[in-house]
Formats: C-alpha cells, sequence, structure tokens
C-alpha cells in the first residue's frame, strides 16, 4: 500500500444528487486507518457521500480535503449497478484493478496476471479466472470485486452496501478481507444496513440522514435515541425540497 | 462463377468495396450498443443525422462532403442533445431520444420533399450502393480506417465504460470523454453507410450483425470478429441476390444480414435454439 492514508476531512459538505440536496451541511472526520460504518435510513444520502468521497459528485458546497485521488482510492459499487450479463471473464474483472498502473493503453505485466490470479485464491475463488461473470452467483460475484478491490490495494477503501444479499458464509469470507484491511492501516468506509454486524465489527459508525446525526464510537451513535431521530428526520422529508446550500424544509415534524 | 458479376462490372465493384468498408468498421461499434443494451440508439441517430442531410441538399444538391458534413452535425446535435436535455429536464434519455428523432424524420422528409422531388428523397432514405462514386467510397474507406484505429486504440476503456461505468469514473478513466468519441464514430459510420443504404438501412449493417455476434462467442473480442465476418458475408450474398434478382441493394444487403441473424438465433453455438434443444435432449437421455 502506497502511499499511507491521511485524515479525510469533511467540512460543511452539502451534495445534490438528481438536483435535490442528498448530503446536508455534513462535518466531521475520517481518521487514518478507522474503519466506519455509514447507517441511516434509505434516501439518507450515504451511497451519494460515498460517490463523492470517490470523486463522482461534485460538492455543491462545502470541502472534502485529505483524499489521494484517485490512485489512492478504492470504490466497491452496488452490485446492482454492473451488468452482470457482459461477457467479460472473471481475471478480466480484476485485473481491472490495475487500472492505476496501466491506464487505458498499456499491456497488464506478467506479474499482474500472477496478482490477479492470487486475489481471487485469497477471495476464495481460485480457478475461476476463465470463468465468465454471468455464470457466478451473487456471492462468488461480489467475491470477484472484493478481488479486485485488493489488487488496486489503495489507501482508501469504500464500500457500498458490500454485504447486502449475500448468504452467511460469504459475509464471513468478506469480513475477515475488510479485517485484514484494518490491520493494515487503510482506512475502510462501508455503508451498511445491517446494524448487529456494525455493531460487531466497525469500531466507528456515522449516522446518516442527510444531516450527520452521530459520528463516533458506534456504540455511541447507536442509541436509541438517535435512530428514533433519523427515522423521524427520514419520513419528515420534504419531496420538493430543492434548494442546496439553504437548510431542509420539513413539510411536517 | 459466383464473383462473375463483380468481376464484369465496375459499378457492383465499387459497391462491394464500399459495403466491405462499413461491414468491417460498423458491426463491432454495434456490438458495444448492444452490450450497453443502446441498440435502438443506432436507429434514432439515423434517423437523427437526416434533417442535416437535408439541409445540405438544399444548400448543395447532392453532394457527397456537404450532405456529410450536413449529417455530422445534425447527428452529434441529437446524440448529445438527448443527453443533455434529460439532465437539464430530469426526464429520461430513451424518452427524449424517441421524441429528436421523431421530429427529426418528419422535419428531413419535409425539407427534402420541399425543395426535391421523389427521386432525391429516394436517394436520401434509402440510398443507393450501386450507384456510389469515388468521393462516398473514400468517406466510407475513410471512415473505416478512423474507426477501426479509434477502437484498437480505445478497446479497453470503452469495455469498463459498458461494464462498470461508476468504477471507470473512481479510477478517473475519464469515461465521458470516451463516451463522446464513441458516439462521434457512431454518426460517422451511419453517415458513411447512408450513401449506400440510406437513412433508414444504414443500420441495418451496424446492428444485424452485431445482435447476431453473441450467438457465435462469449467474449467481447469474438462478437466483434463474429459481427465483422457476418456483416462481410451479408454485403457478398445482398448484392449478389440484388444482381441476380432485380432487387434494390440496400434491402437486399440488409436482408442478407437478416438471414445470417436467424441463422446465428437458430444454429449459432452460443445459446442457439437448435444447440440448445441438442443439449436439453442429451441431457434427457443421459440422465
Amino acid at each position: 500500500m502506497n502511499p499511507a492514508p491521511s485524515e479525510i476531512r469533511l467540512s460543511d459538505l452539502t451534495i445534490c444528487h438528481d438536483r435535490r440536496p442528498a448530503v446536508h451541511h455534513l462535518s466531521g472526520r475520517f481518521a487514518p486507518g478507522s474503519l466506519t460504518a455509514v447507517v441511516g435510513p434509505n434516501g439518507a444520502g450515504k451511497t451519494t457521500l460515498l460517490r463523492a468521497l470517490a470523486g463522482l459528485h461534485r460538492p455543491q458546497s462545502g470541502r472534502i480535503e485529505g483524499l489521494p485521488r484517485p490512485a489512492g482510492i478504492a470504490l466497491l459499487p452496488q452490485q446492482a449497478a454492473i451488468d452482470r450479463g457482459f461477457p467479460v471473464t472473471c481475471r478480466d474483472v480484476v485485473l481491472l484493478g490495475l487500472w492505476a498502473e496501466t491506464g487505458p493503453f498499456r499491456a497488464v505485466p506478467r506479474e499482474g496476471q500472477a496478482r490477479a490470479a492470487l486475489a481471487l485464491e485469497a477471495v476464495g475463488l481460485g480457478g475461476f479466472g476463465a470463468r465468465p461473470i454471468g455464470s457466478l452467483s451473487a456471492g462468488q460475484f461480489q467475491r470477484v470485486l472484493f478481488a479486485r478491490l485488493l489488487l488496486q490495494d489503495a489507501p482508501v477503501i469504500l464500500l457500498d452496501e458490500p454485504f447486502n444479499a449475500l448468504d452467511a458464509r460469504t459475509v464471513a469470507d468478506l469480513l475477515g478481507v475488510v479485517r485484514r484491511w484494518h490491520g493494515e492501516g487503510r482506512t475502510v468506509i462501508a455503508v451498511l444496513h445491517d446494524l448487529d454486524l456494525v455493531r460487531r465489527e466497525f469500531p466507528d459508525t456515522l449516522l446518516l440522514a442527510r444531516e450527520g446525526l452521530g459520528w463516533g464510537p458506534t456504540e455511541a451513535v447507536l442509541t436509541a435515541p438517535n435512530r428514533l431521530r433519523a427515522r423521524m428526520m427520514a419520513e419528515a422529508w420534504a419531496t420538493d425540497a430543492a434548494a442546496c446550500g439553504r437548510p431542509l424544509r420539513a413539510s411536517a415534524a | 462463377m459466383l464473383l462473375d458479376p463483380f468481376l464484369e462490372f465496375g459499378f457492383l465493384r465499387r459497391a462491394l468495396v464500399g459495403c466491405l468498408a462499413l461491414s468491417v468498421a460498423a458491426p463491432p461499434l454495434g456490438v458495444f450498443l448492444v452490450l450497453r443494451r443502446m441498440s435502438l440508439t443506432a436507429d434514432v441517430l439515423a434517423h437523427g443525422i437526416l434533417p442535416g442531410v437535408a439541409v445540405a441538399f438544399l444548400i448543395a444538391g447532392l453532394s457527397v462532403p456537404a450532405l456529410a458534413i450536413g449529417g455530422l452535425v445534425a447527428g452529434l446535435v441529437v446524440a448529445v442533445g438527448a443527453g443533455a436535455l434529460s439532465r437539464a429536464t430530469g426526464g429520461r434519455e430513451d424518452a427524449s431520444f424517441a421524441a429528436l428523432y421523431l421530429v427529426a424524420l418528419a422535419l428531413g422528409v419535409a425539407l427534402v420533399s420541399w425543395r426535391g422531388g421523389g427521386l432525391e428523397l429516394n436517394q436520401i432514405l434509402f440510398g443507393s450502393a450501386l450507384g456510389v462514386d469515388d468521393a462516398a467510397l473514400l468517406l466510407m474507406a475513410g471512415v473505416a480506417t478512423l474507426t477501426l484505429g479509434v477502437l484498437a486504440f480505445a478497446w479497453r476503456p470503452l469495455v469498463l465504460e459498458c461494464l462498470d461505468p461508476a468504477f471507470g469514473a473512481s479510477v478517473g478513466a475519464g469515461g465521458a470523454w470516451w463516451h463522446l468519441s464513441f458516439m462521434a464514430l457512431l454518426v460517422l459510420n451511419l453517415i458513411a453507410a447512408f450513401q449506400a443504404l440510406g437513412t433508414l438501412m444504414a443500420v441495418g449493417l451496424m446492428m444485424l450483425p452485431a445482435i447476431a455476434a453473441r450467438h457465435w462467442s462469449r467474449g467481447v473480442g469474438g462478437m466483434a470478429v463474429a459481427a465483422v465476418v457476418l456483416a462481410v458475408a451479408a454485403s457478398v450474398a445482398g448484392l449478389l441476390v440484388s444482381y441476380h434478382l432485380d432487387v434494390p441493394s440496400g434491402p437486399a444487403v440488409v436482408l442478407a444480414a437478416g438471414a445470417g441473424w436467424a441463422v446465428s438465433v437458430l444454429a449459432g453455438p452460443v445459446e442457439g435454439l437448435l444447440p440448445r434443444l441438442l443439449a436439453a435432449q442429451r441431457r434427457h437421455l443421459t440422465g
């Protein structure tokens, strides 16, 4: 891993998605090497925040500082965003993880092929290199995407709902990979829904309901009053809140 | 004997060279469109170039360079405009495409009919592979050369942009620029094709082999090669049928491509109907 991650600071960050405010006036910091879960109700802006960290959304206002870019960030997009019917092999998908080294034109070095094979083995898919991705189960495909993250070898790793709709065995194996990244000092930020899993595995949590309702040690954030507040805010969102940069208008509280 | 007509008649040779140039360049683009689930986009763009072609015709008559420039401008306006319109108004891109192409087709036909007669309208809508002149041949060959060069150069980013655009953006792969270059190539190929096949048929040689190709290979490269082979075969067969049966050349070539598609669906080794049936029978017998 090169270089070591630095602190990622968000100051008064507002991000719009589809011309509507998705994340509102969020401030805080991801410590270097931290393992943070981003949780919150549906539509809370979790994915938008992750995509902004990955450089896919430009903030409407406020700043993100301390991000290595773009080679220093590895993003796991939601599986639904990827065309699983596309005619490529597992090896080809994993090799995309070398983009920072090969770019669009350079050939993949022999050593890269070996690394791809090792990465597939590390996620329990040894020998799957030549298999087309269309023949994989959802769990196996997620393992392939984790292998691609391994090849990216980035100091900052962003995971968007990495364990959705996966069986317990796959979740356990992939959590092992996440723990390893944490042990190696990488900054890992994951959007998650399973609060039990968050409590068990993630030391830090950001509770998001467009605004940040809590950010810090998981037990201190995931309190019953905080979660109730998040739910109430989700129900109170105005559908016509179009003005970014101004406080969100609540239709009924 | 099969090739006799090509040896005997210069106009048929020119038509063959023109169709072969289209056949090596356009089908790989079609494969990418199929993979991006944008199979109908080529059709929309082919209609979208019509008003530009019509305006050029009003100004300069049936001059190849003028028609090509007019078509290029109109095609790029539709290609970029549909995306921009849907982003600006929050609508769906396919709906903007549909609206633009309906307007473009009507406007094009109205403009050509305003000054030209049925003959010119016929030429623009249906083309004439047998009437391809030097300028049109040069355009087709030039576009084919450019397309193959750019495809070789941009293969990896185009595949990434189809497969996983979010990942591509996160690693700074410049997806929007590759997409725009791809759309420009698409418009250029349609303009080259419309000289021979007309605006209504131009898409045939691009999309039919591309759609059929998935029955011959499980990889993107293999599909592109299969699509080119099918398009070349359709060009040769279509022109021969056109000559022997006295059918217009454009529809003959597209029908030949359609026959290639039907054979692929029936007998192609990848998910073709017959191989699937045989495999099921074998399983039944052994199971």
